[in-house]
């Protein structure tokens, strides 16, 4: 069995985490990949911190507890940062991506010495620049996809067009706004490792 | 040709209602259920399904619902879970009883209190008395299955029971996973049409339904009815095997997991019993002789089957995710010890109550059960047969 990529989504509830982690099942999925993609529920409200996973591999994973040690995690909201332990079990060979318009540098300090690699990415920028309104989600996604390469590039572009193609069926105008932020949060994503 | 797909439990039960397309839906939403009307409301508004779709006042009425349908002869199904399903109570040992075939997909979820949306199996347990067949799925594919075969079994004319079909709440309801889905003809043509023998308005045998049973005829009835639930053994093969031939997947009352030559073993229920899988991989690589038995019939409890499985094991944990609070152990140990009893020789047995109310179950925890285990095995102490696991202490 290939190496398994575990994924943990901290966002508030009403954001999208849970929709995102949803995507990026999608998205490995129509790439051949076996997935799992789950929401952890606590009394349902809104602007409550939620948590999603997501496991991706070769074969089917027969593992359905929660993921403590994940390879990558994605903060959705930075306000969550200091009040959720975002880091915690997070692997050292992996990295945490986050919604700010902050650089790495500048997060770092808040990851209570965590000392894998700290990405950010603007996704109230890149969604209003592209769909004038703010949808953290997609960009996100593609921060997520290009940070770890669960995903080919080209692949997950061409997958994601044809998905917004059925979705937005009814609305084609914002099919153009959804990959353009695709394209631009892969490529506007930092690093600082 | 299967289709590959990505689905929630949620989503392939009312997947499988769509293809099967049941005359009525008796609905009442309760989490984490709901998602089933909420999809199969979506069919029928596309014009999908010719189901009549009944929005009733609560689940004591959905139930009642589907009653009213299968005793005129419709096939008639509905979705519930936790505080819905215990107040389907009453009603679902009267549909049992009139001995009506109803499919109701259950999305186990705790019952209160303190009050919890996660999932365990307090709220199916609660029901196995009731005279429903229960089928329970490790995941989206196993639950999508059981689903398929649940009316051929329920129909069938030597069973006419109702039936529960259960996936853990959230935990499988809500994940999405890869799932092999089957082509609507073929499903048709494998679940069939519904021709009862005997229904309310049948023109040259009308029926009643539900009459006063004095004491000098309840009995009969009752004993009838248990050898209904007797006879579902054998249906539950018979369709498991057509199931086998024609979709190519295989069932049975349980799934033995690396059992041929297990020491020690689990018997598990659900999505932790795939979890509990790895843990046996794990403990194989390392040498421990660790097998597993997931159940997947609860009801008929396959008790001689279960006790030939287990009987060259040297100790057993018996894994309830339901309280019970008889002070002895869960629902589920009862049972096994039972079907164990008359063994020549039989193992250990330890019953451990875990996940209530959605407390997660780990490979860790699962290696920590056969670590146990093991020492019982080699001659150690049993200890405390009956003990709780992952709460804290304080």
């Amino acid at each position: 069995m290939g190496k398994m990529v575990e994924v943990r989504w901290h966002g508030r509830g009403g954001q999208g985490a849970k929709t995102a982690s949803q995507l990026l099942a999608d998205a490995a999925f129509l790439d051949g990949k076996f997935v799992q993609s789950f929401p952890e529920y606590g009394p349902e409200r809104s602007g409550a911190p939620i948590t999603a996973y997501n496991r991706i591999s070769d074969e089917r994973c027969s593992i359905h507890s929660n993921i403590y040690d994940p390879d990558y995690v994605v903060v959705v909201d930075e306000t969550l940062i200091g009040s959720v332990d975002v880091t915690a079990g997070l692997k050292e060979d992996g990295a945490i991506i986050v919604n700010t318009s902050m650089s790495p540098a500048d997060v770092r300090p808040l990851l209570k010495g965590y000392k894998g690699k700290v990405c950010t990415i603007d996704a109230r920028e890149i969604s209003v620049r592209n769909l004038g309104a703010y949808f953290p989600n997609t960009p996100m996604l593609a921060a997520v996809v290009a940070v770890s390469g669960c995903v080919e590039r080209n692949k997950f572009l061409s997958d994601m067009e044809e998905s917004y193609r059925h979705k937005f069926a009814k609305k084609p105008q914002v099919v153009e706004g959804n990959l353009k932020c695709l394209r631009e949060a892969m490529d506007e994503v930092r690093s600082d490792g | 040709m299967s289709i590959r797909d990505r689905l929630s439990g949620n989503e392939a039960i009312a997947t499988a209602m769509r293809q099967i397309n049941p005359d009525v839906f008796a609905m009442f939403p309760i989490t984490p259920s709901t998602e089933i009307p909420q999809y199969f409301a979506q069919y029928v508004a596309d014009g999908k399904v010719d189901t009549e779709f009944i929005c009733v006042e609560s689940e004591h009425s959905s139930m009642s619902a589907c009653m009213g349908a299968e005793a005129a002869g419709c096939r008639a199904v509905t979705a519930t879970s936790s505080a819905g399903l215990s107040f389907m109570n009453e009603v679902l040992y009267v549909a049992a009883s009139s001995r009506l075939p109803i499919v109701l997909a259950v999305s186990c979820r705790a019952l209160t209190g303190p009050i919890n949306i996660n999932h365990d199996y307090s709220d199916s347990m609660a029901e196995r008395d009731s005279g429903f067949i229960q089928l329970y799925g490790e995941n989206n594919q196993e639950v999508y299955d059981n689903y398929l075969m649940a009316h051929r079994i329920a129909e069938h004319p030597d069973v006419r029971l109702p039936l529960m079909v259960c996936e853990d709440g959230f935990i499988t309801s809500h994940a999405i996973e890869n799932i092999e889905i089957e082509e609507d003809d073929k499903v048709k043509a494998f679940v069939g049409e519904y021709k009862p023998e005997n229904y309310l308005l049948k023109e040259e045998n009308p029926l009643a339904v539900g009459p006063y049973g004095v004491s000098n005829y309840y009995m009969e009835a009752h004993v009838a009815q248990a050898h209904a639930m007797m006879n579902a053994k054998k249906v539950i093969l018979e369709v498991a095997a057509d199931f086998e031939k024609t979709f190519g997947r295989k069932y049975g009352f349980f799934e033995e997991y690396r059992m041929e030559d297990a020491e020690i073993a689990m018997v598990i229920m659900g999505s932790s019993a795939g979890t509990a899988k790895a843990a046996v991989d794990e403990l194989r690589e390392s040498g421990v002789k660790a097998g597993l038995i997931k159940l997947r019939v609860f009801r008929p409890f396959p008790g001689e089957e279960i006790a030939q499985a287990l009987k060259n094991c040297k100790a057993v944990a018996v894994m309830d995710k339901s309280e019970g609070f008889s002070a002895c152990g869960g629902p589920l140990y009862a049972e096994t010890c039972g079907a164990c009893f008359n063994l020549e020789t039989r193992p250990k047995m330890v019953d451990i109550v875990f996940g209530l109310g959605g407390r997660d179950f780990t490979v860790e925890a699962a290696k920590s059960v056969y670590d146990r285990l093991g020492k019982i095995a080699a001659g150690g102490e049993i200890g405390d047969i009956y003990t709780h696991m992952g709460q804290r202490e304080k």
